[in-house]
């Protein structure tokens, strides 16, 4: 690990502050300290931010108010979440471990970084660690990579599953930087590769995330979300969805569907959720929809396997979320 | 030349494969000294490299100064000389090294030692009471939870936080939310029946 130097910051300000001169945020460091060890990161300054008054969930009125600090195993253990959001909670006890959900923060997870083995190898080409260096993935054992918001200078899949919820769920968040404050939707925080894959987020210099707030929805409660992946637990998604459903008098009302593993950034189905409306919630329709989730897909020479698996999955995850009761 | 051989055909005293492994580790230490403080010296300018630390780990207040840079893990095996939490990946995937911090598992690799001033650890050396084992741990002998023994350290402090959690009520709870340590001899039907059996006597 290369030397740094760690600064601890006591408020808000002064985090942005050392941030804006060049200092990395670090929270749980679960990304952040294995990437510093296999030299891929190489901060010469970390502000630690973990005493920063930025956890905590709370309720304003019908959003949930996510603290950026907030740890996974917290969030997915809180009643309010789990009462009100059942989608969070199920989508953070299928990422990471145990472990690794008590050390992960919320804002942190949107941050991590690709889990491609390109990133971590020095010795080979990765547009995103080296710009210009190549893409190793392309020609090399890609099963695990996108097929959707590829390019080719990049092809590594966002490797959250909460993200995947939160961007189906229209979740906000709200960050602060040396600017000021601003909100955005969370599904604008990802950036697709095109040429600069390098540049992975939305965030200005020194910005800092400082809570996600989920709004309420018909679609809320009726709300799965299926990872399907190479072991049942403690596994990177081969493919997931978060499917969600407003369903009134036996007729789907409004439909919200997300995929994991299969794009660059976690995929928001519009198509498919547009295709639900007015539908009744049987398996013909949820199909029908399905097939749309592969438009525009480039599969790489041992990922086609997940243009088949994707409409799959959200077949299954549209009929776990139907049969909530 | 003599007295050499006479010195390695004389019965020596009897060293412990730890003692002698310590006795590697500090030459090893030695000789990386230089290349350390080379190291520090090259960190941005006016900041000190090294930081003061207070933790508390099974019940003992200790106060170190670490590089920025070391684990608690490190920290634990190398500093405060126990070795009983192991270090496997060293990248958090393996779960070898878990241990409690403030009462939560986690993984001591992946946490800087620098970041947990003040904190409360607890390592698999403070579960016995008076020459007794703890329950869990009289579990992992009963139901033969462990062949090798390297992983088990880590099962048995992650199995704590497991009962602790509520996660311990049947078997494929157990196996799901055992799933981030993981058992290269394939220990794991012991490995779940002791978390069951302990989870029901507490």
């Amino acid at each position: 690990m290369f030397p740094f130097t760690l600064e601890k910051a006591g408020s808000t300000e002064a985090a942005i502050a050392a941030a804006a001169t060049g200092a990395r945020y670090i929270a749980g460091g679960t990304t952040l300290v294995d990437l510093m060890r296999d030299e891929v990161e190489r901060p010469e300054r970390l502000v630690d931010i973990n005493r920063l008054p930025l956890g905590g969930i709370r309720l304003e009125g019908e959003d949930l108010v996510i603290g950026a600090l907030a740890r996974m195993a917290e969030v997915a253990a809180d009643s309010d979440v789990q009462r009100l959001q059942p989608l969070i909670a199920e989508s953070l006890i299928e990422g990471a471990s145990p472990q690794l959900r008590n050390m992960a923060s919320m804002g942190g997870n949107m941050l991590q970084r690709v889990r491609c083995p390109y990133f971590r190898m020095l010795d080979v080409g990765c547009n995103k660690r080296t710009p210009g260096s190549g893409c190793a993935a392309i020609d090399g054992l890609n099963a695990g990579h996108a097929i959707l918001g590829t390019s080719d200078h990049c092809v590594a899949t966002h490797p959250s599953d909460v993200a995947v919820a939160l961007v189906a769920l229209d979740a906000a968040m709200r960050v602060q930087g040396p600017q000021g404050e601003r909100s955005f939707p969370v599904e604008e925080l990802f950036r697709l590769p095109g040429d600069t894959p390098h540049l992975e987020h939305t965030l200005l210099p020194g910005e800092l995330i400082v809570e996600i707030r989920v709004p309420g929805g018909p679609y809320a409660l009726r709300a799965r979300y299926l990872k399907v992946r190479d072991r049942a637990s403690y596994e990177f998604a081969l493919v997931s969805a978060a499917a969600a459903l407003a369903i009134e008098d036996g007729v789907i009302r409004e439909a919200r569907i997300a995929a994991g593993g299969v794009g660059t950034r976690p995929w928001r189905l519009r198509a498919c959720e547009a295709a639900l409306a007015g539908r009744k919630p049987d398996r013909q329709a949820f199909e029908e929809a399905a097939q749309l989730a592969t438009e525009g897909v480039r599969p790489l020479h041992h990922n086609a396997f997940k243009v088949a698996l994707l409409p799959r999955t959200i077949v299954r995850a549209l009929q776990m979320a139907g049969e909530v009761a | 030349m003599a007295e050499n051989s006479s010195e390695m055909h004389s019965p020596g005293p009897i060293i412990s494969r730890r003692e002698a492994l310590q006795a590697t580790a500090g030459a090893v230490a030695l000789a990386a000294l230089p290349l350390q403080s080379a190291a520090a010296t090259s960190s941005p300018a006016g900041v000190s490299s090294v930081m003061a630390v207070s933790m508390t780990v099974n019940g003992r207040a200790h106060t170190l100064t670490v590089d920025p840079r070391q684990s608690i893990l490190d920290v634990l095996r190398e500093t405060l000389d126990l070795p009983g939490t192991k270090k496997g990946c060293n990248q958090g995937a393996c779960g070898a090294c878990t241990i409690l911090v403030d009462g939560k598992r986690i993984v001591s690799c992946l946490t800087l030692a620098s970041m947990h001033d003040g904190a409360e650890i607890q390592t698999i050396e403070g579960l016995e009471k008076d020459g007794e084992l703890h329950p869990l741990q009289a579990a992992f002998v009963e139901h033969e939870g462990l062949q090798c023994g390297f992983c088990t350290s880590g099962q048995i402090m992650s199995g704590l936080g497991c009962i602790a959690e509520g996660h311990a009520r049947s078997p494929d709870e157990i196996q799901f939310w055992m799933s981030g340590n993981i058992c290269r001899c394939g220990a794991y039907p012991g490995i779940v029946a002791a978390v069951a059996d302990a989870a029901e006597r507490s």
